[in-house]
């Protein structure tokens, strides 16, 4: 095992080297030391520099004798050298190799010898145009996996309405008690103090016009109409939304989604349809409790900050708002919890194999959802507004 | 050769590993020897890839000591430095490539990782290693997901000798692959360790494999090694549980071949 570093010195390397000597007929290269990986710095250099003695012989001779151990990155590197004096026409004898590098010599002589094609270069001009097709084509294709989501939904829900004892009961109940029970302490912590920051702001700036009694009208309207709802149902999708993308993601790349199907299910009414359904039910209750602590919220600073006594706040809070305003929020939020299902739940199946794959789809998942949400938002307050609630 | 002419590349002496309230290896010791194919049979659940995993020190061990190319390894919890990264690769039951990489950025990452090396230079060593272990250049820029099982295998293989190092651990190597795969794979190993003048330590259960490409065989059974040697050594050994191994009916078809 003459070229195997000895017990106990495989720090202690000796030095790598590289001798060129040139004459008239022949360009001598003597590589000596170790050529390995680890002095990789070392060899590039010394490789570069016998480079340059190039051209000037007939023939080239690489005498491995001093060589006192070498691995692929050395022999490469030798290899190169080699090639490229036979480009020129040269001869090259090589001698003195050891036995026991006789087959990694060889082996090297035979790798990288097809070149690698640079990739053509592009037109900027053609390159924008591409991306910009390739973006529209994106969006048309998201487009169609929600239609074609929303479209499966309704199928395994057709299905389940002529035979109910097909839903899956206990996923349903896991679902809910985990999107709806264990959302609500941060839910009702977050609109609580959304509801304090909105009657604070309000009093501060209404008293300049003696006009602090309008806050509670303010409150009312704007968390029963519009942030209530909305607020929960970007959490939702933060909360839960994300971790529907990942879950069913990270079934898809262990193709337990595949094993579904063969065995005959659905997986759209077996994994999908019962975490759809849940968050159309629990949305709802959660923008309710959330509502009702930003109103407590509310009430909590008008008496600690603006000095209007619990009764009051009720008294006046029953006159500013009526049940229509209660109505329009609540109404809204089952269609945004099937929005965000719906995107949730098909982001997730459209994870591929890589870890980096199912972080880009959940972002996308959240992101996606937490915009829809907003424009439905919009939609629904030209809606109400043209039917006059 | 004789036995005290071959330097040992792994030397693990009473190591004890157990979880809890169970040992798992007791007061093992094993020799590998420089430049050999070690294979590692046992059960299922045996503790063959405890060794394994003890040796290169993703387990902590209880006691006993490990030397790896003469130098000890480190105690328990000890992070394994990058020269003991360079000594040895490992080669995963899974593959264990990095899903987010392509093949080509896979075998490089050792490299960037580990050594100064102009992209140029990582570029042909990565496609030299992709080459050895059987792939083509175009192979270079796929990424895990795209590939079969035994692609991965070459890809890992790849990885795992990106440093050039002296000892490759290999888990199950052909599991999962045909029998023609398989074939290959094992000769690959055998080509490989002789032109880069490997050390191999293998677990594996394929019978065919232990017969063609090991030099050693070594049987782990209730915690400790309770034979080892050639493939023919453990056909006779006495030891009821690699009877029951190599004699039993699933290795009844490879006597004629072996003895």
């Amino acid at each position: 095992m003459s070229g195997m570093p000895s017990e106990g010195d495989i720090e202690l390397r000796a030095h790598p080297g590289l001798t060129a000597e040139a004459t008239e007929a022949v360009l001598e290269l003597r590589p000596s030391g170790s050529w390995v990986s680890l002095n990789m710095a070392e060899l590039e250099s010394l490789a570069r520099s016998a480079g340059g003695k190039f051209g000037r012989s007939r023939s080239v001779k690489l005498d491995f004798s001093a060589v006192s151990e070498i691995d692929t990155v050395g022999a490469w590197l030798l290899e190169k050298l080699r090639r490229r004096a036979a480009a020129d026409g040269q001869q090259v004898e090589m001698t003195g190799i050891a036995e026991n590098y006789v087959g990694l010599i060889e082996e090297v002589r035979l790798v990288n010898r097809r070149a690698i094609a640079p990739a053509p270069k592009q037109n900027p001009a053609v390159t924008k145009l591409t991306d910009l097709g390739r973006w529209m084509l994106g969006t048309a294709q998201d487009l169609a996996v929600f239609l074609e989501m929303v479209a499966a939904l309704s199928l395994a829900l057709l299905r389940i309405l002529r035979r109910p004892r097909s839903l899956r009961g206990t996923s349903l109940v896991y679902q809910m008690y985990r999107i709806g029970w264990q959302a609500i302490p941060i839910v009702v912590l977050i609109t609580f103090l959304i509801g304090a920051i909105i009657a604070q702001q309000g009093i501060f700036h209404f008293r300049r016009f003696g006009a602090e009694s309008y806050v509670v009208d303010m409150v009312g309207i704007l968390v029963l109409r519009e942030l209530g709802v909305l607020i929960v149902a970007i959490m939702v999708a933060g909360r839960s939304g994300s971790a529907y993308t990942a879950e069913i993601g990270s079934m898809k790349m262990r193709e337990e989604i595949d094993a579904l199907t063969t065995m005959g299910l659905d997986p759209v009414e077996v994994l999908i349809l019962p975490r759809v359904v849940a968050l159309v039910m629990t949305l709802p209750i959660l923008a309710f409790v959330g509502s009702m602590a930003a109103l407590y919220g509310g009430g909590l600073v008008a008496q600690f900050y603006g000095g209007m006594g619990p009764a009051i706040f009720i008294a006046r809070l029953h006159d500013a708002i009526s049940v229509t305003h209660f109505e329009v929020g609540m109404l809204k939020a089952p269609f945004m919890a099937l929005v965000i299902g719906i995107v949730a739940c098909s982001e997730g199946l459209r994870v591929k194999g890589s870890a980096e794959s199912l972080g880009q789809q959940t972002t996308t998942s959240v992101v996606k959802s937490i915009f829809l949400v907003i424009v439905l938002d919009g939609l629904f307050a030209v809606f109400f507004a043209s039917i006059g609630m | 050769m004789d036995d005290s002419g071959k330097l040992s590349a792994i030397r693990v002496t009473d190591l004890v590993v157990g979880f809890g309230r169970q040992i798992v290896l007791n007061e093992l010791s094993l020799d590998v020897r420089r430049g050999e194919i070690l294979g590692l049979v046992g059960a299922s659940g045996g503790g063959k890839s405890v060794l394994m995993r003890t040796i290169i020190g993703l387990i902590p061990r209880r006691s006993g000591t490990i030397d790896v190319m003469g130098t000890a390894v480190g105690g328990a919890g000890e992070r394994t430095t990058q020269n003991a990264a360079a000594r040895w690769g490992i080669l995963f039951q899974q593959g264990a490539l990095f899903s987010s990489l392509t093949v080509k950025q896979n075998v490089q990452f050792p490299l960037r990782e580990n050594l100064q090396m102009s992209p140029i230079l990582m570029d042909e060593i990565a496609i030299a290693k992709l080459e050895m272990v059987g792939l083509r250049s175009e192979d270079g820029d796929k990424f895990p997901a795209e590939l079969s099982g035994g692609m991965t295998k070459r890809v890992a293989l790849a990885r795992a000798l990106a440093l050039d190092p002296a000892i490759v651990f290999l888990d199950e190597p052909t599991s999962g692959l045909d029998p023609i795969s398989a074939g290959d794979f094992d000769a690959l190993i055998k080509t490989l360790q002789q032109t880069l003048g490997l050390t191999v330590f293998m677990v594996t259960h394929d019978l065919a494999s232990l017969n063609t490409v090991c030099d050693r065989v070594a049987a782990l059974a209730d915690g400790q090694i309770v034979a080892i040697g050639p493939m023919s050594d453990l056909l006779r050994s006495d030891h009821p549980w690699v009877k029951a191994y190599f004699h039993g009916k699933r290795s009844q078809m490879l006597q004629p071949k072996v003895s």
